[in-house]
């Protein structure tokens, strides 16, 4: 690993073929991110990863890292357009963090604090989307959905299943099941797949464990988003 | 802080709210007698004060809008604050009062007045006196411009009290770790 | 029994059919879905089933795949789907009232199906008819020249239930409108002339040398033709019709030179997506022109040594597959395309043509690539780009119907003849298509160089107010820029030329576009998907009267958002409009800034309509002021 770039002035050395921020979180440096995990190929949707390579914006979970790369990540600009992008996706569903089993464990909601997203900002859609129940171990509440894709990878690239895939276009996309009916009760999919443990937010739930952990003990409780860079590497 | 030469007026009102982040803001505990040598309260369900007088410094805004009572309200606030805060999360994003805004109106109050068990023959109420509920239950800074945000349902006494002596030390408020939360 | 009633069986015989036809092949599953429903009117559950079974794929992807494309139905949407293209010129043109008409006279509620399920009218994005507007899709088959009487000959025909092959063939005349020809729309190209020229051309670097680069690169050797060819298209400096204006040249040699994997072969595609509004050269070309641009793609072909060729064709040109068919197969017969094309062995090529279903994204050439392989049309991460993995991971070059008909010439007569025309900077000729308020409609072809004022004059526009070059993405020009010219140096261009005279406000036509950007996000990044929805509703919220200056803050925010976080040229592009408008047609919005202070979005009062109505009230409090600029 003898080539290196500049991230925020501080030298990150990286290997062949590693993005950014791959890159940037072997050398324990965060930056902030939705749509990628480490463990699945890079999708670059969410954008909250965007970083500035010689000037211009891009995303740093799909951007190879190049020799004498200068990329600025922690910057009060960047930081502003990435707190817009999780403002932009709490309205665009419907996010009660105060019922959300999964509030306090959540990705969205870690980043929106490590970002200082005070407020929504933007006028709510409220949309009316559905919750699926019809399965025995596991719930799906789509309002919570970010549309991240990390379960149809995972479902795909690892389970071998495609039980989840995204479907319509624009404000309208959303996710779909593998399944006449629509209805996760009617798929393959089990406790035991990959998908079942992907979800960056409160979509993807086990049933029957709601708030198991109490306030204070929750995973970014405990330490900010930040914190847990390189992570599940 | 150093003491102002003159106190700055605080008003408080809970709209579709549950008075949990009054509460929040009761906790502030023995830190309330050092705030209260900076702020006198205005309109406050904590001094019974029903109209806000139009010098109001802050305003303090618990809950959402559900109906037109509290749109009223909103707009005296507004009108009458220098700074406009709003408190947790039924103010910030509707909270739970929100969680009808995928169903129809009608169809709420059909459920709840006709149709429930037990209501045979019931009626929806249409007293004059009573505020008609809006279609959909909105957070505040969709009808008017809000100043500042705490997040929290309810926020918790110590991002109150930091928010607050902020602003009277004339910062802008910050929140680290641990003191933004939406839950 | 309706076609709507078709049991299981029959549906099954179809998809059968449709999946036999398609080789079993799943990159096929755009074009699949389509046949399935021009036979079936949609692409029911027991279709999706069906396919499911046939093609062993996934259902998840079938929906995916299905759900992406506008004119994809999955639920029934009548026997007659009508769909009125809803630019800015087709308004300017009365379309509204028109549709009204139609919907009045078969009592159906727009965007609805009718309640015996014959027939639903809706509203789809500009189906590139502007110079003979207000135009629909009926079917997917276009119908232009919309009047009222005509309107109600076709609410007749859907009562009748008179099928769609019976209708008046003058329906469906699509007229060229040629106004002004140039080297293009002047060329009178025999089929294979231009073949015969690139294969006789002698490479500049010598024969010997030539075949020494061919045979390095896995190219048939022993002609000096494709090097030579690819030096005349670098000398002619062509540069793409497409609206991005890269270099053919550079392209072309980057996916000559890109190694093929065993098994691989490289792939030339021609994007005939022309989704942008305002844009209609290119079914011209495909129309009056097709030998010149797949003369021009075996050109391409015979350059960079593909053996396959595509023609993406936006859906809304459903009309012209069966006559671009025709060409293809007499080219087939006269050794112009197939299997050692002019008897030059080696020189394998074919053509394909595969048709788009309503996504202006698609014409983004990532986008593209993905619907050719039977995808959704969402654009892909680049680096690597498709000159090296393009189509199946294949080295691909896509390039515009129209750089395609340029490089055939190019190849005829040579690059340093092509460099003369035009101006330094761009060299060539670039197609208009001229719309809106002018008296001449239609399409003009220029030496780059000329100015706007120029085409306003030719096009007998007066009392012109701005002019909307290239398209939503590209530039609103007001009058005192008339002066300026097309060209790359000055006002690139994709084609569009859309006239609007000073009785137009342009308040509403930075709105129109807004709102086609909102329908066309393909919704895989976040800015675009949720930013263009926000855009619109800011657009909407000036419109009904509610806007202040904090809503145009927020408007020049949400700009710079756009701009900087968006994954594609779509998203990028989609503020154009409003940031033009707004900086040279202030006044429009000043208009509209009807509010000092931030007002909400939403009407109060009528959010207690619901309330009111289900308590019968209606004393003063049961009402909300909802004009509060200032005041409480
Ligand atoms: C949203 C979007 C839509 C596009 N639509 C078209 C189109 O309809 N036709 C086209 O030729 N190029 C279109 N392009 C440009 C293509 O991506 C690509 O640059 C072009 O086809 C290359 O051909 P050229 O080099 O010959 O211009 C579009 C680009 C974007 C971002
Ligand atoms: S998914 Fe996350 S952000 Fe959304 S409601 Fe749940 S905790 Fe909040
Ligand atoms: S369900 Fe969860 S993992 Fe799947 S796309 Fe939605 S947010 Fe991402
Ligand atoms: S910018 Fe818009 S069209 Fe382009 S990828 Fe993003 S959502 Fe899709
Ligand atoms: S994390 Fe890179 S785009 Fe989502
Ligand atoms: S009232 Fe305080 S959070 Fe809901």
């Amino acid at each position: 690993m003898s080539q290196t770039f500049t991230l925020d002035g501080k030298t990150i050395p990286f290997a062949d073929g590693q993005t950014i921020i791959q890159a940037a979180a072997d050398a324990g440096v965060f930056i902030p991110h939705l749509c990628y995990h480490p463990e699945f190929k890079p999708h670059g949707s969410c954008k909250l990863c965007t970083v500035k390579v010689n000037g211009r914006h891009t995303a740093s979970c799909t951007m190879r890292a190049a020799a004498g790369m200068v990329v600025e990540s922690d910057t009060e600009e960047i930081n502003a357009e990435r707190r817009a992008l999780t403002q932009m996706l709490f309205v665009e569903g419907n996010h009660f963090c105060p019922s959300c089993e999964k509030s306090g464990n959540c990705q969205l909601q870690a980043t929106a604090y490590h970002l200082g997203m005070m407020s929504p900002h933007y006028d709510h859609f409220f949309p009316n989307r559905a919750v699926d129940a019809s399965h025995p171990e596991v719930l799906l509440d789509f309002n919570r959905c970010i549309l991240c894709s990390l379960c149809v990878r995972a479902s795909r690239d690892v389970d071998g299943k495609n039980v989840f895939a995204l479907s319509g276009r624009g404000i309208q996309t959303h996710l779909i099941v593998n399944a006449k009916s629509g209805q996760l009760g009617d798929t393959d999919f089990t406790l035991a797949d990959k998908a079942a443990h992907v979800c960056p937010v409160g979509v993807i739930l086990k049933k029957r464990q709601g708030f198991a952990v109490p306030i204070g003990e929750r995973k970014y409780d405990q330490a900010p988003i930040s914190e847990t860079v390189g992570e599940g590497q | 802080m150093t003491a102002p030469t003159k106190k700055l007026k605080v008003a408080t009102t809970s709209l579709a709210g549950c008075f949990g982040c009054h509460m929040s803001f009761l906790d502030i505990d023995e830190r309330l007698f050092t705030l209260l040598e900076h702020i006198e309260f205005d309109r406050s369900p904590l001094t019974d004060i029903k109209t806000t007088s139009p010098d109001c410094d802050i305003g303090l805004i618990e809950g959402g809008l559900c109906n037109a009572e509290n749109v009223h309200v909103l707009r005296e606030f507004r009108a009458h604050c220098k700074i406009l805060i709003a408190v947790g999360a039924c103010a910030i994003n509707g909270g739970l009062p929100a969680q009808r805004n995928h169903l129809p109106l009608t169809t709420i109050l059909e459920e709840v007045y006709h149709t429930s068990p037990g209501l045979a023959n019931g009626m929806i109420p249409n007293d004059p006196e009573l505020p008609l509920p809006l279609d959909k239950v909105h957070p505040i800074h969709e009808v008017v411009k809000v100043d500042y945000f705490m997040p929290g349902c309810p926020p918790s006494a110590d991002t109150i009290w930091k928010v607050l002596t902020d602003l009277l030390a004339g910062r802008e408020p910050s929140l680290q770790h641990g003191l933004i939360h939406y839950d | 029994m309706t076609i709507n009633e078709m049991h299981a069986e029959a549906v099954a015989g179809v998809v059968d059919r449709v999946v036999a036809r398609h080789r079993r092949d799943p990159s096929n599953m755009v074009q699949i879905l389509r046949e399935i429903q021009e036979a079936c009117d949609w692409i029911s559950p027991e279709a999706i089933d069906r396919l499911q079974a046939t093609l062993g794929v996934p259902r998840t992807k079938i929906e995916g795949v299905a759900g992406f494309y506008a004119f994809f139905y999955t639920a029934p949407r009548g026997q007659y789907r009508v769909l009125f293209s809803d630019n800015i010129t087709d308004r300017m043109l009365g379309s509204k009232a028109l549709i009204d008409r139609l919907c009045n006279n078969l009592w159906v509620e727009r965007g609805k199906v009718s309640e015996d399920g014959l027939v639903s009218v809706g509203q789809t994005a500009c189906t590139g008819m502007c110079d003979q507007g207000p135009a629909m899709l009926v079917n997917n088959l276009a119908i232009a020249g919309l009047t009222a009487e005509r309107i109600d000959q076709i609410a007749e025909l859907i009562r009748g239930k008179v099928p769609l092959a019976e209708w008046p063939a003058e329906f469906f005349q699509v007229e060229d409108n040629i106004r002004r020809a140039d080297i293009l729309l002047d060329s009178d190209l025999k089929p294979g002339d231009a073949l015969r020229a690139a294969r006789a051309r002698a490479p500049s670097d010598g024969l010997h040398a030539s075949n020494m680069r061919s045979w390095r690169e896995g190219l048939p050797t022993g002609l000096g033709g494709p090097a030579a060819t690819l030096d005349e298209i670098k000398r002619a400096n062509l540069r793409g019709r497409g609206g991005a204006g890269f270099t053919t040249g550079l392209k072309w040699e980057a996916c000559r030179n890109a190694p093929l994997k065993s098994g691989q072969q490289r792939i030339v595609v021609c994007n005939a997506d022309e989704g942008e509004p305002g844009t209609f050269k290119d079914r011209v070309l495909l129309t009056r022109f097709a030998d010149l641009v797949f003369e021009g793609m075996t050109v391409a072909a015979y350059a960079v040594g593909a053996t396959k060729g595509f023609i993406y064709l936006r859906g809304e040109y459903r009309y012209l597959l069966d006559q671009l068919n025709a060409v293809l197969a007499r080219r087939r017969a006269e050794k112009l395309l197939g299997e050692n094309i002019l008897g030059i062995p080696g020189a394998d090529f074919d053509i394909e043509i595969h048709l788009g279903a309503g996504a202006y994204v698609c014409g983004e050439e990532s986008a593209l690539i993905e619907s050719l392989e039977g995808k959704r049309g969402t654009p892909r991460n680049r680096p690597p780009f498709p000159v090296t993995n393009g189509y199946l991971d294949q080295p691909t070059i896509v390039n515009n119907v129209e750089t395609f008909a340029a490089a055939a010439m190019i190849a005829l007569n040579g690059g340093d003849w092509y460099a003369g025309i035009g101006t330094k900077a761009s060299a060539g000729t670039k197609i208009l298509s001229v719309s809106g308020d002018c008296a001449r409609p239609g399409i003009y072809e220029y030496p780059f160089g000329v100015s706007v004022r120029q085409v306003l004059e030719d096009c007998g526009a007066t009392d012109t107010q701005a002019v909307q070059v290239s398209g939503p993405s590209g530039v609103c020009v007001a009058e005192n820029e008339f002066d300026r010219i097309i060209g790359f140096e000055d006002i690139p261009t994709a084609g569009a030329f859309t006239v609007f005279n000073k009785t137009r406000d342009m308040f509403q036509v930075a709105r129109n576009y807004v709102h086609f950007f909102q329908h066309e996000s393909c919704g895989f990044c976040t800015p675009c998907r949720v930013g263009t929805s926000l855009l619109r509703n800011l657009m909407d919220k000036l419109h009904h009267g509610a806007g202040s200056p904090y809503d145009f803050a927020e408007i020049e925010r949400l700009n710079q958002l756009l701009q900087s976080m968006s994954h594609c040229g779509l998203g990028h592009t989609a503020c154009n409009p409003v940031l033009d408008t707004i900086a040279k047609f202030r006044p429009y919005y000043d208009k509209r800034m009807m509010q000092q202070d931030f007002t909400p979005a939403f009407d109060l009062d009528r959010a207690l309509g619901a309330a009111r109505q289900m308590t019968g009230r209606d004393d003063a409090a049961a009402h909300l002021a909802t004009e509060h600029g200032g005041k409480a």
